[in-house]
């Protein structure tokens, strides 16, 4: 073969509807060689990824998914401006390909007929032969190819059929002049067209007439601020006058276009392709008539449901403890290595205890990607979303916010990277801001040592089986659910508002998911959130760490205590070298005081640490919750993730660390004992046990989760926002609580 | 008038006109149900919102009031 080779690589876009296969022909297409990233100021992704087609190189610049290119958000405009090589982070195209459903051509060639004004070399693959042909849809793809005058090439993109053939289609495309079909516009569009495009020369501006069309389709209005720069007073009156005049000669924007595509639609697929009249019942309609069933597929719902959740506890709970065994033995290890002092306290409580908390939601992340993943795939989501809309707009948001919203009970990292689905940018910021209210799995250690120490086990109602701890429980639960409702209702009427989101949405065919593709996006999404959260969570870990062991001198201690300490250390070397009889009960004695008093140690370091004086610091904003400076020292060590509030707790209540966790009950002791500093008033009562829990249901302390938020909306303004409403939510229903607990058991 | 929204399970029809210019209804155009194209009711969700229809040879959901903006003509002899 002798292709002239160039040294340039060719830049090819891959463009298609949704659910067409195009992620597996981008992945069958570009391997492992890929590159995902973010487009600034949006939340798109951009995905490119690398091919070589006979010695010449090629990019391959996946766009999203989408049934038409008409943008009417910045988010939308990304595909466009790609197309047009308006941007400045994407070399300018050789060439497009544009994927298809064989079995919905007439819909999917909407978006062809856009794809061709765009006048690049083009290349047309055919998917999903096998559900057209059990369709029993006809196409006559020579026809085809002459109709269109672009190379046509038929695959089976997840068997890897056709991809070799497709290829050299490229190669040999992105050398060629482009088509120039001919305008599905009815003749008085195209004369307003080629008007607009003559006022915009006169203003001297540089409109691509794709964009022409578009000024003079988008009735509106997203696209005129879009392109502010090009266009001018002259122009938009001249868009309005051009308007005018298409109402008059019944062909009226924004309308028209869609008229005009399908009708060129019909003309090209005339006697080309075919689907019978009657409409033949496939397997994917026998499966869909069960699963969109009120009942059965209510039933079947909910199993899914059931069986994913139960899943991702399950299943990924073994894995994390792996990961936690695993982290204790790199303790071992770093405490075998290190002496005593900053060092070792700064391997094993800040970097082994920060990398390790991001790990251990790892197995979690996995699990829920896998099983969405699959669901995705299959299609199944699509009906999930059906199934669940009616309740999901009653509180404005729309049925695909429910499996989003769902996984963020399990962990809302996976949660808001499943905001994904969504495609309304609204929606999905909305989703994302209040996924993090669901009562994750990190809540129910606090939840569990608060209820088990302070709420009293009574019946409600005279009910053996209906007690006051477990409605506490569920309240908790409740209370998040019942808050984001609220913030939801709030954020659609201030700071995001418009019209609710239209649900018109396909229902794509049943298939069977692939193994290949399910692995592909469990991992990507998984390793995308170690990558990019990791690297955050460690450092707000470390920096905590910092702040509760610095200053650490031994001044801070009470000399009592340190003589206390060099006293029983001699105790127990002399009892070691020592034959009599009873050293070794002695022995264990010995080295019991002296954890106790390493704890006390410990728990005086924190308190005269950074942290305790912050502690100390913020005591008069935390007393009116209930809370002495030792809860608020807590709260703050627990902004990396909830649950190290339990574990701070233990230290500066002076408990030895093994005795520390949410089930201890010495933990549970130790709180019901602790009293104000000077007095003999405990500090936990059952109003301030619930005014912990409120604040833990309500807050956003989860590094994770801020991470997780910034790197899906790509912006910072986001992750804060999240924060300062989640904690002003946090403190003022924490206060609430108290008082009015406070007040009603006085009263 | 008959709209989408009022078409019986298992009920064709053809669509006649879509009402209203905005983003939904641009976004109903868009998804191939344009005047003098076929359509049948499939279904609908548990609490009989949102629908199910076929047209085009493909499976779409839209809301009842969604379907409410599409104007359709029964078929003389199909009248259910």
């Amino acid at each position: 073969m002798s292709h002239s080779t160039s040294s340039k690589t060719i830049t090819v876009v891959l463009i298609g509807n949704p659910n067409t296969g195009k992620s597996t022909l981008f992945n069958a297409l570009s391997g492992a060689r890929q590159q995902v990233g973010n487009y600034p100021g949006v939340t798109v992704e951009k995905k490119q990824g690398r091919l070589r087609i006979d010695q010449q190189d090629f990019t391959l610049v996946d766009l999203p998914g989408s049934y038409s290119l008409a943008p009417r958000s910045p988010d939308e405009m990304i595909s466009v401006d790609v197309l047009l090589g308006r941007r400045d982070d994407v070399a300018p195209i050789d060439a497009i390909l544009c994927i298809v459903d064989s079995s919905n051509l007439e819909r999917n060639l909407y978006l062809v007929s856009q794809v061709l004004e765009f006048e690049r070399p083009t290349v047309l693959a055919l998917n999903m032969q096998d559900v057209a042909r059990e369709k029993g849809v006809l196409i006559d793809v020579e026809a085809l190819r002459n109709r269109l005058q672009i190379p046509v090439v038929e695959i089976q993109a997840n068997r890897g059929r056709g991809i070799e053939e497709l290829k050299q289609e490229l190669a040999q495309a992105a050398h060629q002049e482009p088509a120039r079909p001919e305008s599905p516009f009815p003749e008085a569009f195209q004369e307003e067209v080629a008007f607009l495009e003559r006022i915009a020369k006169e203003h001297s501006r540089d409109l691509p007439r794709y964009l022409v069309e578009r000024l003079l389709l988008d009735t509106g209005g997203y696209l005129e601020p879009i392109l502010d720069r090009d266009i001018d007073q002259g122009i938009h009156e001249a868009i309005q006058e051009a308007r005018t005049r298409l109402q008059k000669a019944g062909c009226p924007a924004p309308g028209v276009e869609a008229m005009a595509r399908y009708g060129w639609v019909s003309k090209m697929l005339d006697g080309v392709a075919s689907r019978p009249s009657i409409h033949r019942t496939t397997w994917s309609d026998r499966i869909d008539k069960v699963l969109t069933h009120w009942a059965w597929g209510t039933l079947a719902f909910v199993l899914v449901m059931l069986a994913m959740f139960q899943s991702v506890f399950y299943i990924a709970e073994p894995a994390s403890l792996g990961i936690e065994k695993l982290n204790s033995w790199l303790v071992m290890a770093a405490e075998a290595v290190t002496a005593e002092g900053a060092l070792r306290s700064l391997l094993v409580n800040g970097v082994i205890e920060g990398v390790g908390g991001v790990l251990v939601f790892l197995p979690q992340i996995f699990m829920l990607f896998f099983f969405i993943a699959i669901l995705e795939d299959c299609g199944y989501m699509a009906r999930a979303a059906y199934l669940m809309d009616r309740v999901m707009s009653r509180v404005g948001l729309s049925g695909k916010s429910f499996i989003p919203l769902l996984s963020s009970f399990a962990c809302a990292i996976p949660g808001v990277m499943a905001a994904r689905v969504i495609e309304n940018p609204r929606d999905r910021l909305v989703t994302i801001l209040v996924a993090p209210l669901m009562s994750c799995s990190a809540r129910l250690p606090v939840y569990t040592l608060m209820i088990a120490a302070f709420i009293p086990d009574i019946p409600l109602f005279g009910l053996r089986f209906f007690r006051l701890p477990g409605a506490t429980m569920f309240g908790m639960y409740f209370l998040g659910i019942a808050t984001a409702v609220v913030v939801v209702f709030i954020l659609k009427k201030t700071i995001l508002p418009g019209q609710a989101p239209p649900f018109v949405m396909e229902l794509p065919t049943y298939k069977l998911p692939s193994a290949k593709m399910v692995l592909h996006r469990m991992l990507d999404r998984g390793f995308a959130f170690v990558r990019r959260a990791g690297t955050l969570i460690f450092a707000v870990t470390v920096v905590v760490w910092a702040i509760a062991y610095f200053p650490h001198h031994e001044s801070q201690i009470s000399p009592g205590l340190l003589a206390k300490r060099s006293e029983l250390q001699h105790r127990i070397e002399s009892l070691e070298n020592s034959d009599a009889p009873s050293a070794e009960t002695l022995l264990a004695l010995a080295a019991k005081e002296k954890s106790a008093v390493e704890a006390k140690i410990a728990g005086e370091y924190l308190k005269t640490s950074y942290l305790g004086a912050a502690g100390h610091f913020i005591e008069p904003v935390v007393k009116p919750l209930g809370w002495d400076w030792r809860i608020g020292c807590a709260t703050i060590a627990s902004f990396p993730a909830r649950e190290v509030v339990i574990a701070t707790l233990g230290v500066i209540y002076n408990l030895g660390e093994d005795e520390t966790d949410a089930e201890s009950t010495s933990l549970q002791q130790t709180l019901r004992d602790a009293k104000w500093d000077g007095s003999d008033c405990p500090v936990f009562t059952i109003p301030t046990a619930l005014s912990v829990m409120v604040f833990f249901a309500l807050c956003a302390q989860c590094a994770a989760t801020l991470a997780t938020i910034r790197r899906e909306t790509n912006s910072y303004r986001w992750p804060v926002f999240t924060f300062v409403y989640m904690t002003t939510l946090a403190y003022l229903g924490s206060l609430a609580t108290f008082q009015i607990g406070t007040w009603w058991l006085a009263g | 008038m008959t709209t989408l929204a009022e078409l019986p399970l298992g009920g064709r029809a053809v669509v006649l006109q879509v009402t209203g210019g905005d983003e939904i209804s641009l976004r109903i155009l868009e998804m191939g149900l344009t005047p003098g194209v076929a359509v049948s009711m499939v279904g609908s969700a548990p609490l009989g919102d949102p629908l199910e229809i076929e047209l085009r040879g493909y499976r779409l959901s839209l809301r009842k009031n969604e379907a409410a903006r599409v104007e359709i003509e029964l078929p003389a002899s199909d009248s259910v």
